[in-house]
């Protein structure tokens, strides 16, 4: 099964703003962690991820700040502001109209992961 | 952990991937560190899955997938990175070239502000440009000009020979501006007044080519300074202008009329500064922006050629003789210059090693159009000669304009028909109009130093 690009895109915002509120994280992480939550179902490019990453913090919802890692090896490092914690949690109420919507036409009662929307890949 | 010599390699291969990735004008020093970053966490985790560092990398830059989709989704973000931008301070990173633009940014400040207080400073002396405008008028480049030559000196570091060179020239332009006893109303001013900016601006041409002053390579950027020079000055001109007005209405409409700190600060002092500020934004961007003046030239010739043709085919149809009866031939003079400048701005864009092409073929028609024009002018003055023509400067000097564009562009002329035809090289056209920049600086300066007196200061 393969999760379409639209749907991907749409959820993309509010997986970051969710993964960056469980603490600071950097790119790489954060696909990783993408990967584990949807037990590598979800295919998250690099095209996609700091594009996004780079439009959130221009709008305030995340900071960035270079850490050094390892040697020379710089690493760019998120962190979520107030602003995007208002943003995760008025994404978080529409994204529960949707899937408790879905969830009520399917009569599903599985628990709120990716898995309800399977059916529409 | 990888054998020492892997690990080398694999630097190595970040580097050869970090040059490929910055090539892209979407991806920032920024962009790569951070992609660099991630495909070194990719590399990491698989050759802690047993990969070797070779195979690990080759597989993580796989997985990235393709870089031109990757700048795709980078340039939907930042779009303004497809539009190059002028720089003006370096970025934290410290660069080189960022502390460079840094100093020339303050050397620029700096020589602007002279060339502020050079133009208030006579007001030490009692002369003000309300009362003493032909003073003014006459030592305006005096005023500006040595600023912008010391900036290009001080980019350049002149040596010591060199400024003083700059230095003499300079004063003696104030010396020829000045020292001549010249009636305001007379001729002689006016001409002193055009041939004096032409000279000092080839004195700053001077110090523009200070590294390498016999270089041809060097004269021509000059060619290129200057037109994008031009073009900055006008647009800056242009500013200027909707600043005025805009000072001018709106303080009029609380009932102060600020026409004299308009007219007496604003204008002489931004005019001074806007002549080396001009010249820094050229040299600050002529890596960054295309230039503008072989873009206009492109445009012009083809429209010129036409006009110039026009008028040709009207003399001939009418066969009315060109008038030459009062200053018609500066007016031809101009034409030439004109012509004269769409054919250096298109050569000063050239790549030298193109192929003659449809271009050039065009400019032969424009440059041979403007000579046979020049030609019927001269010889309609020649037919007059027994009306003294050249017992003023104004026609002396005009006539002797008029030679020298006609002797330029007829050689240049001829040396395009070689071109076109394959026997002569593209940089004998280049190195002529080069080795003829002293040619205008010498006439200049004649008519500058020279022409007064011969005319008893008519």
């Amino acid at each position: 099964m393969k999760v379409t690009k639209d749907l991907v895109a749409a959820s993309a915002t509010p997986m970051v703003l969710g993964i960056l509120a469980e603490g600071e994280s950097y790119g790489y992480a954060i696909l990783r962690r993408i990967s584990q939550l949807s037990g590598g179902e979800l295919d998250w490019t690099e095209g996609l991820l700091y594009p996004l990453l780079h439009r959130l913090e221009r709008l305030g919802h995340v900071e960035s700040s270079w850490q050094s890692v390892a040697g020379e090896r710089k690493r760019k490092y998120y962190r979520i502001t107030d602003r995007g914690l208002a943003e995760l949690a008025e994404q978080r109420r529409q994204w529960d109209t949707v899937v408790g919507a879905l969830k009520e036409i399917w009569h599903d009662r599985v628990p709120l992961t990716v898995d309800p929307l399977e059916g529409l890949a | 952990m990888t054998p020492h010599g892997g690990q080398e390699e694999l630097e190595a291969q970040f580097e050869q991937w970090r040059r490929y990735v910055l090539r892209r004008r979407e991806l920032q020093p920024s962009d790569a560190d951070e992609l660099e970053d991630h495909l070194r966490g990719s590399v990491d985790e698989l050759v802690a899955a047993g990969l070797s560092p070779d195979e690990a990398f080759l597989v993580a830059v796989k997985r990235m997938g393709s870089l031109d989709e990757l700048s795709r989704e980078f340039a939907r973000e930042h779009s303004e990175r497809l539009w190059k931008q002028l720089v003006l301070t370096a970025d934290a990173g410290g660069t080189v070239a960022g502390t460079r633009s840094r100093r020339d940014l303050w050397a620029m400040l700096g020589c602007a502000a002279g060339a502020v207080l050079s133009v208030k400073a006579p007001i030490l002396f009692g002369l003000t440009l309300a009362d003493d405008g032909p003073f003014y008028a006459r030592n305006f480049t005096i005023f500006a000009l040595p600023w912008l030559a010391a900036f290009l000196a001080w980019r350049r570091a002149a040596r010591r020979q060199v400024i003083a060179i700059l230095v003499a020239l300079f004063a003696i332009g104030a010396v020829a501006a000045n020292a001549y006893p010249l009636a305001e109303d007379s001729q002689s001013v006016v001409v002193t007044g055009i041939h004096l900016p032409i000279a000092l601006w080839l004195v700053v041409g001077l110090a523009y080519v200070a590294d390498d002053w016999r270089s041809s390579r060097r004269r021509m950027d000059f060619i290129r300074f200057t037109g994008e020079w031009f073009i900055y000055f006008v647009l800056m001109a242009l500013g200027g202008g909707v600043l005025a007005a805009f000072l001018f209405n709106t303080f009029q409409a609380i009932g102060i009329v600020p026409e004299e700190f308009i007219s007496q600060w604003l204008l002489p002092c931004g005019a001074a500064a806007a002549v080396v500020v001009a010249g820094w934004l050229v040299e600050a961007k002529q890596s960054v922006v295309e230039n503008i003046a072989p873009v206009l030239t492109r445009l012009f010739t083809p429209l010129f050629t036409a006009a110039l043709l026009a008028f040709l085919v009207a003399v001939a149809w009418t066969s009315h003789g060109i008038d030459v009866e009062r200053e018609a031939l500066i007016l031809f003079d101009l034409l030439l210059v004109v012509v004269l400048g769409l054919l250096l701005y298109s050569l000063s864009a050239r790549d030298p090693l193109a192929p003659p092409g449809a271009f050039d073929k065009l400019q032969l028609a424009l440059v041979v159009s403007a000579l046979a024009i020049d030609v019927l002018v001269l010889v309609e003055i020649t037919g007059r000669i027994t009306d003294d023509y050249g017992s003023t400067p104004n026609r002396a000097a005009a006539l002797g304009e008029n030679v020298i564009l006609l002797v330029n562009l007829a050689w240049s002329a001829w040396l395009l028909l070689g071109f076109l035809r394959r026997r002569t090289p593209f940089a004998a056209l280049e190195r002529w109009q080069t080795g003829y920049l002293p040619v205008y600086a010498g006439w200049a300066w004649i008519v500058v130093l020279v022409f007064p007196p011969l005319f008893n200061y008519a």
